[in-house]
C-alpha cells in the first residue's frame, strides 16, 4: 500500500507539470493539444543534456549542476515548442487544434530521434533526480510518503501553487484570466493580448517539458518508455478534471497517477481485466468533464476564448 | 503637436484581411509553403545524414512511387500500398469533415476507426464460420457503422444537452477505445501473446485480383457523396449555416441540437467504415495501433483542404506521401523512423503557417508621418 502511494505520487507529478503548464496555457485562451509533444521534446531535451552533461564532467559531476543543466534544458526545449505553437496561432492567426496536434507529431518523431541517438537508458542521471533527503526513511511512513521524493516532485508542487496564486491573486493573473475568457475586452483596456498568449504558451510549454522529465528520470528512474505522449493526453485530462486549478491539480495528479497504475496494484485481476482497469482515469474525466458541464457553474468552466484566435479587426 | 506625434506608438506595418483571391494566386501561395517545407525538411535530414539532398528526394519518390527498382511488382505494390494509404486517410478525413464544418472539434476519429475495427473483427472472429459470405459482409457492415455511430454521436448528444466541451469528450474516448482493443486481444486471444493473427479468410472480397482496388473505390465513392452531402442538400446546407453562426442558425428555425446529432452519426458512420476498411480489407486483424494516428492526422488534412472534400484527395496524397516517401529515407540511410513524423511535422508547419498569407495580406505603413 505505502509504495502504491509513493508511486502514485511519483507518477502523478508528471501529470501535474503537464496540467500546470496546460493550464496557464489554456487561461489565456490557448487549447494546447500539442502538449504530448512537448513533454516529448522537453524529457528529450533534459535526457540529452544530463548525457551531454555527464559525459563531459566524467566523474567530477557535481549534482547540483547535473539537476539544475537538464531542468534548464528541458524547460527552454518546452518553450521554444511553446514559441513556435504561438507564432503559428498569435501571429498567423493558424487554427489551434491544427496547430497542437502537429506539434504533437513534430515533437513525437523529434524526440524519438533524439532519443535514438543516445540511447534509451538515463539511469546514470536519474539518480540525481531520485535522491532524496538522508532522514526522510528514519521517519516511518510519514517520512516515505512526504519526504522521501526527489527534487522533481517538489518542484512540481512549488509551480503549482505559485501558478495558482499567480492566477488568482495577482494583477498578471487577472490580465492573463481577461484574455482568456474575452480578448476584445481585454484589448479594450489596453492589455496586449499577443503579448499574455505569447508568454502563457510558453512558460506553460516550458513547465509541462518538466512532467515529461520527471517521467523519465524520477518515475522511470532514467529508463526511457517510448508513451510519453500518452502522459501528455491525460495531463491534457486533468485539467479538466481539476476545473482549471492548478492548486486541486496537486490532489487530482495523485488519483489520476493512482488510477493510472492501480492495475498493476490490484490482486485478483486478470490480465485481461487490468486493460479495462487502465481506462479509468479517461472514464472518470468524461464524467467530470460531463458533470461540471451539467453544473453549469461559472467558475468551473473552461474559459469562454478557449480555441479562439484573436484579430483585432475582426469583431 | 510634435510631441503628441511622438506618443502615438507607429508600427512599420499593419495587416489587413484579403479579398478572395484568383485561384492560381492561392495555389501559388501554397505551392511555395510546400517548396519551403520541402527545403527545410531537405536541409535538416542533410544536417543528420550528412548525404546529398536530392538523393534523400529520390530516395522519398521511390519509397512512394518505386521508381529506382526495376522489379515491376515491388514497384506496383508500393503504389499500391500508397494509393490504400491515401484511401484510408481521405476516408477518416471525409468522415471528420461534416463535424468540423459545424465547428464540432470532433478529435475522436481514432478512437471511432477503432471501435468499427474492433467490431468489425469481433464479427470475423465470431461468426465468420457459421455465415456465409454476403451475410457476413452486411454484418460487418452493420456492426462497424453502429459501433462508430456509439462513439461518435455520445459526445455529440452531450455537446447539444448541456455544450459539453467535444474536443475534449472526443479525445478521451479515443483512449477508452485503446484501451477496449487492448482488453480485448487479452481476453479473446487465447496463446496469451495478444496478437492476432490475420483472418484474410473472412476479409472483404478481392475484386480484379487487386488487393486494395475495393477500399480506393468505395472511399471514391464517399468522396463523392460527401461532396454531395455538404454541397448540394439541404443538411448540408444547415451544417454550414451552424458552423458559421450557432444563433443564426437558431433565427432562422434550425434545430441546432438535432443538427449536431445527425452531422456525428454520419461522421461516426463513415469512421466506422474507415475501421472497416482498415480492418476488413487491409489487415484482417486488429491491434491498438491499427489506426496509427490518421485519426489525427486526418483532422489536419480535412483542414488543410478547407473542408472540401475533392481537395482532400490532395492533401491526403500529400500527407501519406511524405510519411512513406521519409520511411523509406529512414532505411535507405539508416536513420530512425523518427524522421517520418519529423518532416511531417514541418510540412505541416509550413502549410499551416501559409493559410496566413492566404487570408490576410500586410501592408507596410509608408508616409505615416503625414498621415498623422
Amino acid at each position: 500500500m505505502l509504495s502504491f502511494i509513493i508511486s502514485a505520487i511519483r507518477l502523478g507529478m508528471a501529470f501535474l507539470f503537464g496540467s500546470t503548464g496546460e493550464t496557464i496555457a489554456e487561461k489565456s485562451g490557448h487549447l494546447n493539444l500539442g502538449i504530448p509533444g512537448v513533454m516529448c521534446v522537453g524529457a528529450a531535451m533534459g535526457c540529452y543534456a544530463e548525457y551531454l552533461y555527464l559525459d563531459a564532467a566524467k566523474r567530477n559531476a557535481v549534482s547540483v549542476l547535473a539537476i539544475l543543466i537538464p531542468i534548464a534544458a528541458t524547460f527552454i526545449g518546452g518553450a521554444l515548442m511553446g514559441l513556435l505553437y504561438s507564432f503559428l496561432t498569435v501571429t498567423l492567426r493558424a487554427n489551434q487544434n491544427v496547430t497542437g496536434l502537429a506539434l504533437t507529431t513534430f515533437g513525437v518523431g523529434l524526440s524519438d530521434y533524439m532519443i535514438n541517438k543516445t540511447g534509451p537508458i538515463y539511469t546514470k542521471g536519474s539518480k540525481y533526480f531520485t535522491t532524496s533527503l538522508p532522514f526522510a526513511d528514519d521517519l516511518g511512513w510519514f517520512g516515505k510518503i512526504f519526504l522521501s521524493h526527489g527534487v522533481l516532485i517538489y518542484l512540481a508542487i512549488i509551480i503549482a501553487l505559485l501558478t495558482s496564486y499567480v492566477l488568482t491573486k495577482t494583477r498578471v493573473g487577472l490580465h492573463l484570466r481577461s484574455v482568456g475568457e474575452n480578448p476584445a475586452t481585454a484589448d479594450a483596456v489596453g492589455i496586449n493580448v499577443a503579448k499574455y498568449r505569447y508568454a502563457a504558451t510558453c512558460i506553460g510549454c516550458g513547465i509541462a517539458g518538466l512532467g515529461g522529465l520527471s517521467f523519465v528520470m524520477d518515475y522511470l528512474h532514467g529508463n526511457w518508455e517510448y508513451c510519453i505522449d500518452a502522459i501528455g493526453w491525460l495531463a491534457i485530462a486533468l485539467v479538466i478534471f481539476t476545473v482549471w486549478k492548478p492548486n486541486l491539480g496537486i490532489i487530482g495528479s495523485i488519483v489520476f497517477g493512482a488510477l493510472y497504475i492501480a492495475s498493476s496494484y490490484i490482486t485478483g485481476v486478470s490480465f485481461a481485466g487490468k486493460e479495462l482497469f487502465k481506462m479509468l482515469p479517461y472514464i472518470v474525466t468524461i464524467v467530470v468533464l460531463i458533470i461540471t458541464s451539467i453544473m453549469d457553474k461559472k467558475e468551473n468552466q473552461p474559459p469562454l476564448g478557449l480555441g479562439l484566435n484573436y484579430f483585432r479587426e475582426e469583431r | 503637436m510634435g510631441k503628441e506625434n511622438k506618443k502615438i506608438k507607429t508600427v512599420p506595418f499593419h495587416i489587413v484581411k484579403r479579398d478572395p483571391m484568383a485561384w492560381y494566386y492561392n495555389l501559388l501561395i501554397r505551392a511555395a509553403a510546400v517548396v519551403a517545407a520541402l527545403i527545410v525538411s531537405a536541409v535538416f535530414i542533410t544536417l543528420m545524414t550528412q548525404k546529398n539532398p536530392i538523393e534523400v528526394y529520390a530516395s522519398m519518390i521511390d519509397g512512394a512511387f518505386g521508381i529506382k527498382t526495376n522489379n515491376v511488382d515491388l514497384r506496383a505494390l508500393r503504389i499500391w500500398s500508397l494509393l490504400q494509404n491515401v484511401a484510408i486517410l481521405l476516408c477518416i478525413s471525409l468522415a471528420v469533415t461534416p463535424a468540423f464544418k459545424m465547428r464540432f472539434w470532433n478529435c475522436g476519429a481514432e478512437g471511432q476507426v477503432l471501435v468499427g475495427g474492433l467490431a468489425t473483427v469481433m464479427v470475423m472472429m465470431f461468426c465468420g464460420d457459421k455465415l456465409s459470405m454476403p451475410v457476413l459482409i452486411i454484418v460487418m457492415v452493420l456492426a462497424s457503422v453502429t459501433a462508430g455511430i456509439i462513439w461518435a454521436v455520445l459526445p455529440a448528444i452531450f455537446k447539444s444537452l448541456w455544450n459539453t466541451n467535444e474536443t475534449l469528450f472526443t479525445l478521451m474516448m479515443n483512449y477508452v477505445a485503446i484501451q477496449l482493443i487492448a482488453f480485448f486481444l487479452k481476453y479473446f486471444v487465447k496463446s496469451g501473446s495478444g496478437v492476432l493473427s490475420p483472418m484474410p479468410q473472412f476479409g472483404l472480397p478481392i475484386i480484379a485480383g487487386k488487393d486494395y482496388l475495393l477500399n480506393i473505390i468505395i472511399v471514391a465513392v464517399i468522396t463523392v457523396l460527401v461532396y454531395i452531402y455538404l454541397k448540394y442538400t439541404k443538411q448540408g446546407y444547415e451544417i454550414s449555416v451552424v458552423g458559421e453562426s450557432e444563433n443564426t442558425a437558431k433565427y432562422i428555425g434550425i434545430n441546432v441540437k438535432k443538427v449536431i446529432i445527425r452531422t456525428l452519426i454520419v461522421s461516426g458512420a463513415i469512421c466506422g467504415i474507415a475501421g472497416l476498411l482498415l480492418v476488413g480489407g487491409t489487415n484482417h486483424t486488429i491491434s491498438t495501433t491499427t489506426a496509427g494516428g490518421r485519426g489525427f492526422t486526418a483532422i489536419m488534412v480535412s483542414w488543410l483542404a478547407k473542408f472540401n472534400p475533392l481537395y482532400m484527395v490532395f492533401t491526403s496524397f500529400l500527407i501519406v506521401f511524405f510519411e512513406i516517401g521519409s520511411k523509406q529515407v529512414s532505411t535507405d540511410f539508416r536513420i530512425p523512423n523518427a524522421i517520418s513524423d519529423i518532416v511531417t511535422g514541418i510540412i505541416l508547419f509550413f502549410i499551416i503557417g501559409s493559410e496566413f498569407f492566404l487570408q490576410y495580406k500586410i501592408v507596410v505603413n509608408k508616409n505615416r508621418k503625414e498621415n498623422v
